[in-house]
């Protein structure tokens, strides 16, 4: 029975998601929903993830970052350069990603095992240390691994049907976006976490405009003459389907739903609540807050991927840190540390704001969205502070603390039945 | 040999020296208390046990090992628990969340729910309020709570800040009766107090702190009857 009880909730959840699945799919195929609408989906499911993402950081964990579009927008264009590249021939973007990622991990595993000897090593040691393998281990797959491997790769790749060398393409492209947005938010966090929250946000800022920098100058200062810098990278690929979508969207939400339910997840809501609190109980606070603070960003650069090759063009004009507000004011909109209200604020922005108000509204009046989006949160945070769902989940999603609760429980029945 | 040894600890914060190199020790299954006024070191010296606050120079070892530049983690997993001042429980998780809470660092989770069972014993009233949010007790009962929690982690060695800060004077007798039962179930204590008097009435030995270096040490008993320590803290002589 109790199996049944806890099962049934993933079976709803499970279930529905499917629904709309088709619900959107069979349109789709038959060609009833035009492209605007279909971007407007797209586009709310990539928003939706950054969001759960920035949850999971801010919600969450009590991080304040306005470091999630940074994240957005280093997994669109490694993932557009990696198909980009495909498509002129060239496999390298593809195996750095690839074996960059992997081999940076390695090192990190390699790294962590040797500073683990150490008492306490400072932010900035670690920081030093992971910045070189990492460095050393994207210089290794550029100088060695690509030219080894790059010809094979592309015969190998070019044997197979288009159709699935593609998916296979596309998958890298996609995981690789997400990995180096995770790589660099893991170098990024770990001396900027330590700051304590406001100055995290003040730090993350500064990273979005570095970001937002660095891709106004990639064909000059950055060695991705593809990218075309401030004039926006063309020819990316238009190979999101909302198969990949859905996919990406769901891993998004049962890797946070799982993550948030597991002990690890124990401690990142610790360390929101009383980080002081959470260090007595033996909780490597540090490690938490990096944790989620990787997970979140590789959500981010999920999304970018998505987003990416749905949009086919790259500006760094949508990363500006004026954007960048977007995922803070639908995770405040939705609440803080719900899912629930994330996902469904996520989408309704995106609905409501760049479906509905292009489409029904005079022309001209998306240039007040600056107004109306202030006007909202102040709105918001005179009437219902703690955010529209609150803390409300729905029950596939809701977090318990299960490890322990059984063996009280087990406790407590023989007694009833005695009582019986 | 002792539980835990201090060895000139210097502790600043900034430019300001909040410990002149002080030393003591805590045997195996004593009480000892640091008593002092507001602002002598007493819980610079429990935080910077706990890896909570740097330590510039001296020498902390707890069963034998140095633990000076150990990871506040590393700390707690080995029994050495803090219930620190203030109470600092997780206000909007329920009672039974904060325990589990704090048997996080335990490997043994089977056992979890034995001592679960022992905290209930020694505070009845926690078990009654088991799905009730921490952040909603009274002040007595969230001390009660961040004693419990700090027991979950089944300690050897007991750091306690300030039990008695803002409670009424019969839960402070109540909190000093549970005090001395948890030791004589063979946890050892180091308890950081203002309020002297209670203190040394529980203690097998007492340091006196001011300003950051020890001025006084002994038996509990005869700091008691110190005349300078009736004057300044025991209000009288």
């Amino acid at each position: 029975m109790m199996l049944q009880k806890l099962r049934k909730p993933g079976f709803y959840f499970l279930g529905i998601s499917l629904l709309i699945y088709i619900v959107i799919q069979v349109p789709l195929s038959l060609g009833l929903l035009n492209n605007y609408w279909r971007g407007i989906i797209f586009w709310g499911a990539a928003i939706t993830m950054v969001t759960l993402g920035l949850n999971l950081i801010y919600g969450f964990n009590g991080q304040f970052s306005l470091g999630q579009y940074g994240f957005y927008a280093i997994g669109a264009y490694a993932s557009a350069d990696v198909t980009y590249r495909w498509l002129h021939g060239d496999t390298s973007g593809l195996l750095v990603v690839l074996f960059g990622s992997l081999l940076s991990l390695l090192f990190y595993a390699l790294v962590a095992a040797f500073l683990r000897r150490f008492y306490r090593v400072s932010a900035l040691t670690q920081f030093t240390y992971y910045t070189l393998v990492t460095i050393f281990a994207f210089w290794l797959t550029v100088q060695y691994l690509v030219p080894l491997l790059g010809p094979g790769t592309l015969s190998l790749l070019q044997a197979l049907p288009e159709a699935v060398s593609r998916q296979i393409v596309f998958f890298v492209a996609l995981a690789g976006g997400a990995a180096m947005a995770g790589i660099s938010s893991f170098l990024f966090g770990i001396p900027v976490l330590e700051l304590g929250s406001d100055y995290f946000g003040i730090a993350t800022l500064g990273f979005t405009i570095i970001i937002k920098v660095l891709l106004d100058n990639t064909d000059t200062i950055l060695p991705f003459p593809e990218m075309k810098g401030a004039r926006g990278m063309i020819g990316i690929p238009q190979w999101t389907t909302w198969t990949w979508v859905f996919l990406s969207f769901m891993f998004v939400v049962i890797v946070m739903r799982n993550l948030l339910h597991s002990s690890v997840g124990r401690t990142i809501l610790a360390v929101r609540e009383d980080e002081r609190a959470a260090e007595l109980v033996g909780i490597d606070v540090a490690s938490a807050k990096i944790l989620a603070f990787v997970v979140g960003s590789i959500f981010a650069g999920l999304a970018g991927g998505i987003r990416a090759h749905d949009l086919a063009f790259l500006h760094p004009q949508s990363f500006n840190f004026v954007q960048s507000f977007n995922p803070l004011i639908i995770v405040v909109l939705g609440g803080l540390g719900s899912m629930t209200g994330t996902i469904l604020t996520g989408f309704l922005w995106i609905f409501l704001l760049e479906g509905f108000l292009r489409l029904y509204l005079p022309p001209g009046f998306e240039t007040w969205r600056l107004v109306v989006y202030p006007l909202i949160l102040l709105l918001m945070m005179l009437l219902r502070p703690e955010g529209l769902f609150g803390q409300y989940e729905v029950p596939f999603l809701r977090q318990t603390f299960p490890s322990l609760r059984k063996s009280v429980q087990a406790e407590e029945e023989p007694l009833k039945e005695v009582a019986a | 040999m002792a539980l835990l040894e201090v060895k000139d600890l210097v502790v600043s914060y900034g430019a300001i020296r909040a410990l002149h190199g002080i030393s003591f020790y805590v045997d195996q299954g004593e009480i000892v208390t640091l008593i002092g006024a507001n602002g002598a070191g007493k819980s610079t010296t429990l935080r910077t046990i706990s890896a909570l606050q740097r330590a510039d120079s001296g020498q902390i070892t707890y069963d034998g090992k140095d633990i000076t530049r150990a990871s506040a983690s590393a700390i707690v997993h080995q029994g050495l628990i803090q219930v620190p001042e203030g109470r600092r429980i997780f206000a909007p998780l329920t009672v039974r969340e904060n325990l589990e809470m704090g048997a996080y660092s335990r490997k043994d989770k089977e056992e979890v729910a034995a001592s679960m069972e022992y905290v209930f014993q020694l505070f009845p009233r926690l078990k009654e309020r088991l799905e009730q949010a921490g952040g909603t007790l009274s002040g007595g009962e969230q001390q009660m709570l961040a004693v419990a929690r700090a027991l979950m982690a089944k300690p050897r060695l007991l750091l306690m800040d300030e039990p008695s800060m803002g409670l009424a004077p019969i839960l402070v007798e109540e909190i000093f009766d549970i005090i001395q039962e948890i030791n004589a179930q063979g946890v050892t204590i180091l308890l950081v107090e203002q309020n002297a008097h209670m203190a040394l009435s529980i203690a097998n030995r007492g340091y006196v702190l001011e300003t950051g270096t020890i001025q006084l040490e002994g038996p509990a008993k005869e700091l008691a009857a110190n005349p300078q320590v009736q004057e300044a803290y025991l209000g009288g002589g």
